[in-house]
């Protein structure tokens, strides 16, 4: 499938400004357009810079065993137990591809619209490094599995960070490669240690062609591939656990130049420090560059205590890979439907179209969904899908309630989620389930409570003491009252001890009817619906 | 080394063979031009020193490399217009794929025992990647083994 081409449509809205002192003071660096107070047009009388921001993301396979050998997957594990002889590169064995990271490949790229290629090829990437035993990493670099894709995410924009745009970034391939092992370095006793168990893992290295402009658009776009991967299942994607690692290359320019140098950031482990990392990147770039200096063509490490990048020492120069074909390994042919050939052993076969057919649907298709079958707000929809096990709450309590799921999701939302980040707290550990929420926004529908009373009782709720929202209810006396003639007697003993106000509203001045509406509340300790305390009120007061 | 021809057959016995030698190529070599010599400089040597940690020690290992080149440079004299580079006699076998399961592991002690340096179940290595001697180094031995 053919990808969008390049045009001004994908240029970044943002331009860049060398801000006075930025970098030093340690603030994040502005862009026009988002901190207009903060950036004078004419401040240093450079044109504007425009950034230029590819990423290579690496996802672990998630699979039970390693992509070219038979040791388990597992992150946490006693040091070097996970490892097999080939995993060690010990003389005399062979690499043996593992079935499920060919699918999960596939699915990944079907997934971004790319195309798979039948026939792949693997090749060998020399370098040295303790963490890689055989002194070459196998990759796919002359034909991968899967190329010319295309991936669409959503940024907010605007002033309040209200507007959603669609964005999109061409995939240029999707590859399958092996993971290197760890090394753990003691600086004081100048010692590296080296653990194994992760040599050898599947990864899939997705490249993202440069179309991104700054660390926001970054993280965007990894967020959506990060929300693929896992709805495929064909990575966990975890950044916390290493099973999502990003690279960004970072380069800047006027409008209208040629690509500027750019450099290589690494050692970036979660999406916030992927938009500071870039970010600061670009800052740093046009910084050198406004003062005369140049960019070098370097790899450099991302210090997040620092919220700086720095040189990496071991990357000086150009690396020279010396990629050969894997002598050991024959291409990789993939089929569809039609290619199919007759005689060979189901589990030698994989077969695309088998696979696209049972893709799951993907975030952007169950958003779309949320929204027309709940007809809530797309970004109503983004950030149910945005919090694991959000989604699932939401449909359970409309299945749950009588209340209109555009009023429900207020609640999701505002309140349950409000409360779950208050918190810190994932859907999953929720003090309050599908079941409460439901049964609460049950009794506000029925108006046997007001919405005040409904917070309330969330709050209760909270605590995790196993009552039920009407449980509640009768222990704080919180049920509205439902007598229409006591009632309209608080209201009018209100009206009778208050005969200023009477006056001022039937002069005109509406607003004192909140007074009194208030006072009524008071009287019956919040327990009067206000809507119903201003019909009667209004209704008494036009006599 | 071990020998692996039987006696039998070694030294060559062409006899044997020759009803295998095409008597009717279809091609042949070009008149053999002499071809340049690729000069090494320093920076070459270093950057194949740290590349592939060779350590070519002396003028003798240096002129071994020109030679080497030198022959391998031959291959230029075929005509591979128009034809698909073979990467692999096995372009034409099925890749074997094997089931997701976990059959290895499980081995650390074997593992470690072939290591020089462990500790607590971890392989020790040297700290930053390999030290390799600067330029200036270098140097000093062409210097000395003239």
């Amino acid at each position: 499938m053919a990808a969008p081409m390049s045009g001004g449509g994908r240029l970044c809205r943002l331009a860049w400004r060398r801000r006075a002192g930025a970098l030093h003071s340690g603030a994040q660096p502005a862009a026009l357009g988002r901190e207009p107070g903060k950036v004078a047009e004419t401040q240093s009388g450079v044109a504007p810079w425009r950034a230029v921001v590819g990423l290579e993301v690496h996802a672990q396979i998630n699979s039970n065993s390693k992509i070219f050998s038979g040791s388990q997957v597992q992150f946490t594990a006693p040091p070097n137990s996970l490892v097999s002889f080939f995993d060690a590169s010990l003389p005399g064995t062979l690499p043996v591809l593992n079935r499920r990271c060919v699918e999960a490949a596939v699915m990944t790229g079907l997934a971004l619209s790319c195309s798979i290629n039948k026939k792949s090829l693997f090749d060998r990437k020399h370098y040295f490094y303790a963490d890689l035993p055989a002194g070459y990493q196998i990759t796919q670099q002359r034909l991968p599995i899967a190329v010319n894709g295309n991936l669409s995410y959503t940024l907010y924009v605007g002033a309040k960070q209200s507007q959603m745009v669609t964005k999109n970034v061409r995939i240029k391939q999707i590859q399958l490669e092996q993971d290197s092992g760890k090394s753990l370095h003691n600086d004081a006793r100048s010692q590296t240690f080296i653990d194994l168990n992760r040599a050898g893992v599947g990864l899939m290295e997705v490249v993202m062609e440069p179309d991104m402009c700054c660390g926001e658009e970054a993280a965007a776009a990894v967020r959506e591939l990060q929300l693929i991967l896992q709805t495929l299942g064909s990575s966990q994607a975890i950044m916390a656990e290493g099973q999502l690692r990003v690279d960004a290359n970072v380069s800047v320019r006027h409008p209208g130049e040629p690509y500027g140098v750019r450099t290589e950031v690494k050692n970036i482990n979660s999406l916030r420090f992927l938009a500071r990392a870039v970010d600061y990147e670009i800052q740093r770039q046009i910084e050198e560059l406004e003062n005369g200096g140049t960019i070098l063509n370097e790899t450099r490490a991302f210090d997040y205590k620092l919220g700086c990048t720095i040189p990496m020492r071991d990357k000086e120069g150009k690396q020279d890979y010396r990629f050969m074909p894997e002598p050991n390994l024959p291409p990789l042919i993939l089929y569809d439907a039609k290619s199919l050939p007759a005689n060979i052993d189901d589990q030698q076969v994989v077969n695309i179209d088998w696979i696209q057919e049972r893709l799951p649907d993907l975030p952007s298709v169950k958003r779309a969904r949320l929204v027309e079958q709940y007809g809530i707000l797309p970004e109503h929809s983004f950030t149910l899908l945005n919090e694991d096990g959000l989604m699932e709450l939401f449909e359970d309590v409309v299945r749950k309630t009588q209340m209109n799921p555009k009023k429900v999701i207020g609640w999701v939302i505002s309140e349950l989620l409000g409360h779950l980040k208050q918190y810190d707290l994932t859907v999953k550990e929720s003090p309050v389930n599908s079941v409460s929420l439901a049964d609460l926004l049950n009794l506000l529908e029925r108006g046997v409570i007001s919405s005040s009373a409904a917070k309330q009782v969330l709050e209760e709720l909270w605590k995790g003491e196993g009552k039920t929202p009407l449980q509640i209810v009768k222990e704080k006396r919180l049920e509205l009252i439902q007598n229409q003639r006591e009632l309209d007697q608080i209201c009018q003993a209100v009206m009778e001890g208050h005969q200023e106000e009477v006056m001022e509203i039937k002069a005109g001045n509406k607003k004192v009817l909140n007074k009194l509406i208030g006072l009524v509340q008071r009287a019956t300790q919040r327990r009067a619906d206000p809507i119903l305390v201003k019909q009667i009120l209004e209704k008494k007061l036009s006599q | 080394m071990p020998s692996t021809f039987s006696q039998g057959n070694f030294p060559l016995n062409v006899e044997s063979i020759k009803h295998t030698i095409d008597q009717n190529p279809e091609w042949q070599l070009e008149e053999q031009k002499p071809l340049p010599q690729k000069k090494v400089t320093m920076e070459l040597l270093d950057h194949l020193e740290r590349l592939a940690l060779v350590d070519f020690r002396n003028w003798e290992g240096v002129e071994r490399l020109e030679k080497a080149i030198q022959f391998a440079d031959q291959l230029h004299e075929v005509n591979t217009e128009g034809i698909e580079p073979m990467d692999s006699v096995l372009e034409d076998r099925c890749l074997y794929l094997r089931g997701d399961n976990i059959t290895e592991g499980n081995c650390t002690k074997e593992l470690l025992q072939n290591a020089s340096q462990t500790a607590e179940e971890y392989f020790e290595a040297p700290p930053g990647n390999i030290p390799l001697p600067k330029l200036e180094e270098h140097e000093s031995f062409l210097q000395d083994s003239n």
